[in-house]
């Protein structure tokens, strides 16, 4: 069952304007232009699309705040700042695939009355932007993107915007405050960018693959995409696996799947012998081999402590030390901190200084307690996601392989040998 | 300020006082962007080639610690470094989206996977020879 990937996976496609209109390309517009707004918010409830960004927020009741906003202008913004260390799905739509992206927010910008949208690209995504900027100018010059689109009133423009190497700009409001000029720091939310978004306007923002569903809901009717995968988030998802796994890459599957069906039949099972898994990058909780059998959906992944994310799945094999792995999550999150709360910033780089002291054999057990504490007020007080998660790997890492953080402080010893310990 | 970093190299005070002169912003607002975002520099970083190499977890888990210690082995230099010709300058990143072929690196504007440390000595010794990145541009899915 592909639905984001129908077009990649066939051979000889190219991605080009060409290929696109061969495959149905601009089909669901023209259907779009001739239904109501409000008939194609209904369809996208209806088929209970979540956004694949990892919040996992309804997508159509997002595109209804937004419609019934009395506020003008309204923007759409597509998040392409695909930035979570594992995951690489986004990257593979918009260089393969990028009209996809196009028809599905000239289609949200109908529905919720807007006549500007903008994709918020990594900076560090040169090939994506040539692509991009390409597919762009193909939509205009056959009429599918500009003024009276296809002929009818509606007019819609979309730009095209480069991030420039934070990945705090992943994050909804801070990559409004950086796509308006300024730095990328997150904002207090409530208000929400579906009232206050781009320019204080109410903003329709999604992530690349969320878009990348729209043009199919419209063409089969979003009851046909409930009934795919899970009942709690139906359709598909990308999902990515890398890491300790003999067949790793972006494979697109219903989200009624299992971790372990998953990692053994379509990743080609472990590389070695399975340690963990990050089912949602490293901003997710460790999952130990017990819980393999788990659905792939936002749901389930919660019942079991973890999330599912933008859907990094990184498998870990017996011969990683996860106190090293722990530091590394950590070194990250301290480099990634935008700065602007302080839980977060004070938090990631205490933690960092922690876990660096216990690699290098100078912790003390209560180091661990101060850990875990430290990880519940992130959880509370910071301001977004990034330092509410922060300290997921560390403190699930500390909880589940207590055994190998005691080894490194009080034998002064890396069962591995990866730490140095002096 | 994507064209400023590559013509220039970074932001310098001069080009910073210029530039908030033209868009009428005060001084302080066009420094602190360019010293917050990673992929723009206060300080002139000028080389031809600019390494990025990812050093996030599943680029780790695959061996991207040996991939740099290759690169400052061949170039003599440290991350965050500029080889004494100029040619070459080392950065460590966050993930590059590529983590099913890692481990990764960027040189300038093209993606290098599937990497190994034959693989970047190879790749190293053509760009010191040739100046050319053509011949090797490879990315994929």
């Amino acid at each position: 069952m592909k639905i984001v990937l129908r077009n990649i996976h066939k051979q000889g496609y190219k991605g080009d304007i060409e290929s696109y209109l061969k495959e149905q390309g601009y089909t669901a517009l023209k259907k779009a232009l001739t239904l109501s707004p409000s008939q194609i918010i209904e369809e996208v409830k209806k088929a209970r699309l979540l956004g694949r960004g990892g919040a996992g927020f309804p997508c159509g009741v997002k595109w209804e705040f937004v419609y019934r906003e009395k506020e003008f202008p309204k923007y759409v913004v597509c998040n392409a700042d695909e930035g979570e260390p594992g995951t690489f799905k986004d990257r593979l739509i918009l260089e393969n695939d990028p009209h996809l992206l196009i028809e599905a927010m000239i289609i949200c910008g109908f529905a919720i009355g807007a006549e500007e949208g903008f994709i918020y690209l990594r900076g560090e995504y040169f090939k994506a932007y040539q692509i991009l900027e390409r597919a762009l100018e193909e939509a205009r010059s056959k009429g599918f993107l500009g003024e009276h689109i296809l002929n009818s009133n509606f007019s819609f423009h979309i730009r095209l915007y480069r991030g420039a190497g934070a990945y705090i700009c992943g994050e909804e409001t801070a990559l409004l405050d950086s796509l308006e000029g300024k730095k990328g720091q997150s904002r207090v939310k409530p208000p929400f960018p579906t009232f206050v978004g781009f320019k204080n306007k109410p903003t329709v923002l999604n992530n690349v693959e969320t878009f990348a569903n729209i043009t199919q809901i419209l063409l089969n009717g979003g009851e046909w995409f409930a009934q795919i995968g899970s009942s709690h988030s139906p359709g598909t998802k990308l999902y990515c696996l890398s890491g300790d796994v003999k067949k790793p890459g972006v494979y697109e599957l219903p989200t009624n799947i299992s971790l372990n069906q998953l990692i053994e039949e379509f990743g080609g099972g472990v590389e070695g012998e399975l340690k963990a898994v990050l089912p949602g990058g490293v901003s997710s909780s460790l999952l130990t081999p017990d819980k393999l059998d788990v659905i792939m959906d936002y749901f389930h992944l919660q019942e079991v402590g973890s999330m599912l994310g933008s859907g990094a799945v990184i498998v870990i094999n017996k011969d990683r030390c996860m106190v090293d792995l722990a530091k590394r999550c950590a070194e990250f999150f301290d480099y990634e901190s935008c700065g602007k709360c302080v839980p977060c910033r004070e938090g990631t780089k205490r933690a960092r200084e922690i876990l660096v002291n216990i690699t290098r054999g100078k912790g003390e057990l209560k180091d661990l307690e101060l850990l875990k504490e430290l990880a519940e007020v992130m959880f509370d007080t910071s301001r977004c996601g990034l330092g509410q998660s922060a300290l997921n790997p560390v403190r699930s890492s500390i909880e589940k392989f207590s055994q190998e953080f005691e080894e490194h402080i009080l034998k002064k010893r890396c069962p591995l040998g990866i730490c140095s310990l002096c | 300020m994507h064209l400023i970093q590559k013509e220039e190299g970074g932001l310098s005070e001069e080009i910073a006082l210029f530039l908030a002169k033209e868009l009428n912003l005060p001084p302080v607002e066009v420094y602190s962007v360019a010293s917050f975002y990673s992929m723009f520099t206060v300080k002139q970083q000028k080389a031809k080639y600019i390494i990025r190499v990812c050093v996030s977890l599943p680029c780790y888990l695959k061996g991207s610690d040996k991939i740099l210690e290759v690169l400052h082995k061949e170039l003599g230099i440290n991350s965050g470094e500029v080889s004494a010709d100029k040619k070459f300058f080392i950065e460590e990143v966050s993930c590059l989206g590529a983590c099913g072929k890692a481990p990764v690196m960027l040189i300038n504007e093209t993606l290098y996977d599937n990497l190994t440390p034959e693989k970047v000595r190879e790749i190293i010794s053509q760009l010191k020879d040739e100046n050319s990145t053509e011949e090797y541009s490879q990315t994929g899915l």
